[in-house]
């Protein structure tokens, strides 16, 4: 947990945002929204959440702030660390495997020249591997921020790398062209009149 | 094969428009406010006749399920309706695709099932990672808002219900469904000690049901269609129709509906381009999800894909996620890689299961080398033997069941490796305890 930076505070914004999922819950339970302002202090804070987030949002919520520290670090899509701009989190488990998720790390620690669990000098990247992240027809795959991208080879891992560091936005979902979960061959079902 | 016309996910692949506009023309959303003025305990009824079982993998009648909660709902104690979104299962991807796809007939199922079980509020826990999804599913409930199909007076009904998007963080204990409801309260997702059910006390203490996405998705259609439809697909106590993700080794991994009771077989080469290197090349399934025993090509063979038939071969339906692996996969590789999913997700707070995981990943990486005794093999089933059934959850279990299935189908491979290292050709005799 690191604990060197300076107050924050909810953003204008940010605050009606926090207002309106802490309003989901019925009067008294507004700790339900711990999830949810943890991800806008994380968000407002450049990708991570300080001690001084977890503060602020221990006194909107009226939680002991141990409690919002439990939950920061129970869940794996809290940062407690600073990351890069891009964060890139790469699906190890058995269907990414299968399909050469260890390719997909190799590539990235050459392109990037860190570790897992590094991140970038310039502070443009941070590399990751993460547990099953539910596009497993579409494997192997990637998160990176808040978007996935599947069907991926070591080639195209690279040039999405690439086009990153240069600013550009790669397109997301599968980057072979296939319909979302469809065979990529075409569909055997919903292919009835009126469906097609 | 399923003809077109029976099934429920129209748009499972996103073709269409997912908006509100696009879900009416596929039916979404028609005669809602009738099939509500029969009656709560005619939709309950309805579901039992259905036959319809639990789509997040327990398989638990969906019908009998909601008839366990209060038929008189406390004001103080509300009834509450939870969605299970947390799609976290190893190999399971399809809920993510009704809630791109499709949100809006999970929505209307919200409606229909928060009425039956008189519940005027209901939230969807979504896993934290599909943000995407996230944002597709709270532009359809805004849509549905606006249009007055829920909120006060639901779709003209006189049923008030409220809907709400919670995401989740990180965690796939919180598909548990205790621990979904902790995460929900704002805590870490520890699973509960069960008595009291979540019918008795759930949310915030009060009367809860957690169902699967795909569970609440295709109610809609089995209310407008009937029970009877329903449960004239598949086999008799599998019924239905059924989400399939095919993934791994085939030529053309995919989401598919399918019939329950579908033969694995069938639903491979018809929908998923057959095994890589021919059906002959197939070493072994995972047939529902990594939490369920694999299975060995000879059973996969002319097993039937439903709760029944994958429960008589040791293995389960679970949720219905096939993972394929052909003769290149190094079998005890693809297990300690689940064995590492379940350390890394143990929520900690059973020691069996937060010490036993981990053990298990380390002797596992071991015996991917051949770094073993033989005699492990068989401390490695006894000591799963051990953590299984002995927790508050069953990610214990979930645990447990991927390495017998690898025990009970692949030991001489095991045993092999570990003979290969010492230099022992295969077929003599195992060493004695190292």
């Amino acid at each position: 947990m690191n604990a060197g930076s300076k107050n924050f505070v909810f953003s204008p914004e940010n605050m009606v945002r926090a207002k309106a999922h802490m309003a989901k819950y019925p009067e008294g339970r507004q700790a339900s929204a711990v999830l949810a302002l943890l991800d806008l202090a994380q968000r407002q804070n450049g990708g991570w959440v300080s001690r001084e987030a977890m503060a602020h949002i221990a006194e909107l919520l009226d939680m002991a702030e141990i409690r919002v520290y439990e939950v920061a670090t129970f869940y794996t899509m809290v940062n407690l660390q600073p990351v890069g701009k891009y964060l890139i989190q790469l699906c190890r488990t058995t269907p990414c495997w299968l399909c050469g998720s260890d390719d997909l790390r190799n590539v990235c620690k050459d392109v990037l020249g860190i570790g897992v669990g590094e991140s970038t000098e310039d502070g443009m990247f941070t590399l990751i591997e993460v547990e099953c992240l539910g596009a497993c027809v579409n494997a192997p795959m990637a998160q990176i921020n808040d978007d996935f991208y599947e069907d991926l080879s070591a080639a195209r891992m690279k040039e999405i790398l690439e086009m990153l560091r240069r600013g550009e936005q790669p397109p997301t979902g599968s980057q072979t062209g296939r319909q979302t979960s469809a065979p990529a061959t075409g569909a055997t079902t919903l292919t009835d009149a009126g469906n097609a | 094969m399923l003809s077109d016309s029976d099934r429920i996910f129209t748009n499972l692949y996103g073709a269409h428009d997912w908006h509100l506009a696009g879900a009416r023309t596929r039916g979404a959303w028609d005669g809602t406010s009738e099939l509500i003025a029969k009656g709560h305990d005619w939709v309950v009824e309805q579901m039992k006749e259905s036959g319809l079982r639990g789509r997040g993998g327990a398989g638990f009648p969906t019908g009998l399920k909601w008839s366990f909660m209060p038929k008189e709902p406390d004001p103080r104690r509300p009834n509450y309706l939870i969605v299970n979104a947390d799609e976290s299962e190893p190999g399971t991807c399809k809920d993510r695709d009704v809630m791109r796809h499709d949100p809006h007939i999970l929505i209307e199922g919200c409606l229909l099932a928060a009425f039956a079980m008189r519940a005027n509020a209901g939230y969807i826990y979504i896993r934290g990672e599909f943000f995407r999804e996230a944002q597709n599913l709270q532009t359809a409930i805004d849509e549905a808002y606006e249009a007055g199909l829920i909120g006060k007076n639901a779709s003209g009904s006189g049923w008030d219900f409220d809907l709400y998007v919670h995401r989740g963080a990180g965690a796939y204990i919180c598909g548990e469904e205790t621990g979904l409801l902790e995460s929900l309260e704002g805590k870490p997702g520890r699973p509960r000690l069960k008595p009291p059910f979540p019918a008795g006390a759930g949310l915030y203490g009060c009367p809860s049901t957690v169902n699967n996405v795909e569970t609440i998705a295709v109610v809609p259609a089995i209310l407008k269609r009937g029970a009877e439809w329903f449960s004239g697909l598949g086999r008799p106590k599998n019924v239905g129709t059924k989400l399939f993700c095919i993934s791994g080794h085939v030529n053309q991994p995919c989401n598919v509906e399918e019939e329950m009771g579908i033969p694995l077989r069938e639903l491979i080469d018809k929908h998923a381009g057959g095994v890589r290197g021919g059906w002959d090349n197939l070493l072994a399934v995972i047939p529902g999800g990594a939490s369920v025993p694999m299975l060995p090509k000879s059973i996969c063979d002319d097993v039937l894909m439903d709760f029944d038939s994958l429960m008589a071969e040791k293995s389960g339906l679970g949720t219905a996620a096939v993972i394929v692996m052909d003769k290149s996969t190094d079998v005890i590789e693809a297990i300690a890689r689940l064995s590492h999913f379940y350390m890394h997700e143990s929520c900690g707070q059973c020691t069996p299961c937060r010490e036993g995981t981990g053990w298990v990943y380390r002797l596992m990486q071991r015996l991917v080398k051949g770094d073993a005794s033989v005699e492990e093999i068989d401390l490695l089933w006894d000591v799963v033997g051990q953590i299984e059934g002995s927790t508050i959850c069953a990610l214990g279990d979930a645990a447990a069941w991927p390495i017998q299935g690898l025990i009970r189908h692949f030991r001489s491979e095991m045993e092999q490796r570990i003979l290969a290292r010492q230099g022992i050709p295969s077929g003599a005799d195992a060493p004695r305890a190292a």
